[in-house]
């Protein structure tokens, strides 16, 4: 009906809640890249030698490699030379002791987000990182870390305070070579965060970053690294917003997750960077490399991820599954509206025997939004009886967007079993009038369709997450009905 | 409660309702019956709402303001609830969520506060056992892989929850066992008040026994026929409907 689709184009327009520059003063490189600007980002930073060499490394091997060739997504093309690779607040030269020495309009920022740094830390007993911009702000409950000897800080304090654990672990799940996005980022990665749990430990508290671009022309380049030592059990959550900007944004990060035998890293992201207008214009470029290792015998790495935000998403969390018995899990929920393009995925890499992994992606499209699910299963030899099961679902509201589904599976190994669903459903006409007819508006009932649809998702996401999550996909589908 | 006027409804060029007239009393119950396709389940979709029929003529008044001018959830906010012939499936959303929703919706119109999980609950729960309907079911999604009669049960469930003041009930009575009509009989009766109106769509006389109706229409070809009272339905049961569209046609 052509009613229908009217009303589900209004409905799927809605406006950028996180669209604000904060004023504050802001020291920046000047935008271009050489040998030089590397140099000067590491000095900046105060950082070891050994840093300078690898960045260094990273960034002549970047030299000699290619953009990749587009995963189903149009972009634009980017001047690496235009992009400034660091800004910090000015007020941060001399970083903060305490969150009182934080810059207020920058706690306001947070606040704006709904990122009460005080409140929710202290109410959800969260300790949050929050990066803004390339310099780590505030680390709160350091202390209460401390005690349980997890060690959670920025990356630029891993690099000065832990250098030993830094330089083991570091580009060991994602070396340099990896990609073109990967090299680049371990060349000028600026700030992040790093979490190291010992042997044994389990962290007593969600621990947490918000990441938010705010400098015009600026890329973000944040690089993460955690580890969880034997037997350790970690859950991570990072946010991520970004202003409205009619420009497009860079921003690609690194994360690299090791489980070592018997333990256990939960790592959940909820990404709402600014996506574009409703006519595409502006928005973040999303170009992530995200892979966990699960290194030791028994362990587990878990990825959820609610992906709302940004032009262009491109990432895909993996998980390499090499010791015995240990499992990868992927929860997604990919929105595409307006003109988004979500090009996301994972991949399952079976090395070790009885290794088993799950994926259950959601997508869901609407406006002239284009969800790509990519994934790949690959079966080594070596991984006798191993399994995979993935499910794949989309969803889509209107008729001028798009859902694809790319499933890659190897295997090489006959004892294994790898299962693949998928299906395709739009929000009808009927249930819309069966909602109304009980009393719900059409946004409302928009809402509980697309949020009974990803439940299995946000079941995965730490309980006060789960809510935020669920908003957000309310806020990212909301229109002027009727 | 509610005045027909010479409705005319058309769906897809086609026109399906021709000038039907009817009036509901507050307190009442009417029954409506008549052949396949005579457009029963259209009347009912009009009523509630579904924008793919166009009304061409005619109106209808609800509590003395025009019904056809109001959003369909600004009816089920008002008290007018359909319990559909094909209740819709609804994957991944809880069913009590829904209803919840519902209810709060209502009771937000109303201007009474919202209920929460446990407030709901509590209401609900007399209601469930009633109808015969157990926790678990609660948890499932809507409709889906319900059976037929289960289908109906919820639906009759949602409106004892929701109590509205003109319910319409499409064919309620349709594949339910001996058991479940009354079950769902009983329901229904339970609602039976002075100031709420209902309508039932039924082509069986047996519901009729035990929800003993006020008035009987039948509805052929667009418009009502015929009307009457209980004897009318007994009279349909025996003689089915040839008949009263003969004495229609000849009249
Ligand atoms: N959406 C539609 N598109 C096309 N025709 C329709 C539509 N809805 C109803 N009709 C037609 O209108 C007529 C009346 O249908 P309606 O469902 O109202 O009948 P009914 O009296 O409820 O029948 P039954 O007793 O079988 O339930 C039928 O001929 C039907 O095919
Ligand atoms: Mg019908």
């Amino acid at each position: 009906m052509a009613t229908e689709q009217k009303e589900i184009t209004d409905l799927v327009k809605r406006k950028y809640e996180h669209g604000f520059v904060t004023d504050i003063e802001q020291e920046f490189v000047p935008p271009g890249l050489d040998e030089g600007v590397i140099r000067l980002i590491s000095q900046k930073k105060g950082e070891p030698e050994f840093m300078t060499e690898w960045r260094l490394k990273a960034y002549r091997h970047w030299l000699t490699m290619k953009e990749p060739d587009w995963a189903h997504v149009r972009i634009n093309p980017i001047d690496y030379q235009a992009i400034s690779y660091y800004a910090a607040p000015k007020s941060q030269e001399d970083a903060p002791k305490s969150l009182d020495e934080v810059d207020p309009k920058l706690l306001e920022t947070y606040d704006k987000l709904g990122i009460p740094l005080h409140e929710r830390a202290r109410l959800a007993g969260v300790a949050v990182d929050a990066v803004f911009d390339s310099v780590s702000v505030a680390t709160t409950f350091k202390e209460k870390l401390a005690e349980a000897g997890v060690i959670f800080c920025s990356f630029s304090d891993a690099v000065k305070s832990h250098p030993e654990l830094v330089r083991k672990y570091l580009g060991s799940v994602v070396p340099h070579r990896d990609n073109f996005f990967a090299a680049l980022n371990s060349a000028v990665f600026s700030d992040g965060s790093f979490v190291y749990v010992p042997k044994g430990v389990r962290c007593p508290m969600e621990l947490s970053t918000y990441f938010r671009i705010n400098a015009a022309n600026t890329g973000q380049f944040e690089r993460t690294l955690i580890v969880a030592d034997e037997g350790s059990h970690v859950s991570y959550l990072e946010g991520c917003t970004a202003p409205m900007r009619d420009e497009n944004q860079l921003h690609a990060a690194v994360v690299e997750l090791v489980a070592l035998e018997g333990a256990e890293i939960k790592y959940s992201t909820v990404q709402n960077w600014y996506p574009g207008d409703e006519q595409g214009v502006g928005g973040i470029y999303n170009f992530v490399t995200k892979r966990g290792e699960c290194r030791g015998a028994n362990s587990k790495i878990s990825w959820t991820q609610v992906e709302t935000g940004s032009a262009i998403t491109w990432k895909y969390p993996s998980c390499v599954l090499r010791g015995e018995n240990s499992v990868g899990e992927f929860y997604s929920v990919a929105v595409a509206n307006n003109y988004q393009q979500a090009d996301t995925g994972t991949k399952m890499i079976h090395i070790g025997a009885n290794t088993r992994s799950t994926i259950i992606s959601k997508g869901i499209s609407a406006g002239h939004g284009q969800n790509a699910y990519r994934g790949l299963v690959r079966v080594l030899p070596t991984a006798r009886s191993a399994r995979n099961y993935t499910q794949c679902d989309s969803l889509l509201l209107g008729d001028k967007c798009g859902a694809h589904t790319f499933p890659y599976i190897e295997s090489r190994e006959r004892s294994a079993r790898v299962e693949h669903e998928a299906t395709t459903s739009k929000i009808s006409e009927d249930q819309l009038f069966y909602c109304r007819q009980r009393g719900l508006s059409e946004e409302d009932a928009v809402n509980m369709i697309v949020n009974g649809f990803c439940r299995e998702v946000f079941k995965e996401l730490p309980m006060e997450f789960a809510v935020e999550a669920q908003n957000l996909l309310n806020v990212t589908l909301e229109g002027a009905v009727g | 409660m509610l005045t027909i006027e010479n409705l005319h409804v058309a769906v897809e060029e086609r026109e399906i309702l021709k000038g039907l007239d009817l009036s509901v009393n507050a307190g009442e119950i009417h029954a409506i019956m008549g052949p396949n396709g005579s457009g029963k389940s259209t009347l009912a979709q009009v009523l509630a709402g579904k924008d793919s029929y166009s009304v061409t003529q005619g109106r209808v008044l609800y509590r003395g303001e025009d019904l056809l001018d109001m959003e369909p959830e600004e009816r089920a906010r008002r008290g007018v609830f359909l319990a559909f012939q094909y209740p819709t499936e609804i994957p991944g959303v809880n069913n009590a969520y829904l209803l919840k929703a519902a209810l709060n919706a209502r009771r937000e119109a109303d201007g009474e506060p919202q209920v929460d999980a446990f407030e709901f609950m509590r209401l609900i729960r007399s209601r469930m056992e009633l109808m015969n309907i157990s926790k678990e079911f609660l948890n499932r999604s809507v409709n889906e892989g319900f059976s037929g009669g289960e289908k109906k049960r919820n639906e009759i469930l949602q409106m004892l929850v929701l109590e509205p003041s003109l319910a319409v009930l499409d064919e309620t009575d349709s594949g339910l066992d001996v058991d479940a009509l009354k079950i769902v009989a009983a329901g229904v009766n339970s609602l039976r008040s002075d100031d709420r109106a209902m309508v039932l769509v039924t082509h069986y006389e047996r519901l009729l026994e035990l929800i003993v109706p006020d008035h009987v229409h039948v509805l052929s070809d667009g418009r009502i026929v015929k009307s009457g009272d209980r004897e009318l339905a007994r009279e349909l049961d025996a003689r089915g409907y040839d008949w009263v569209q003969q004495e229609a046609a000849s009249a």
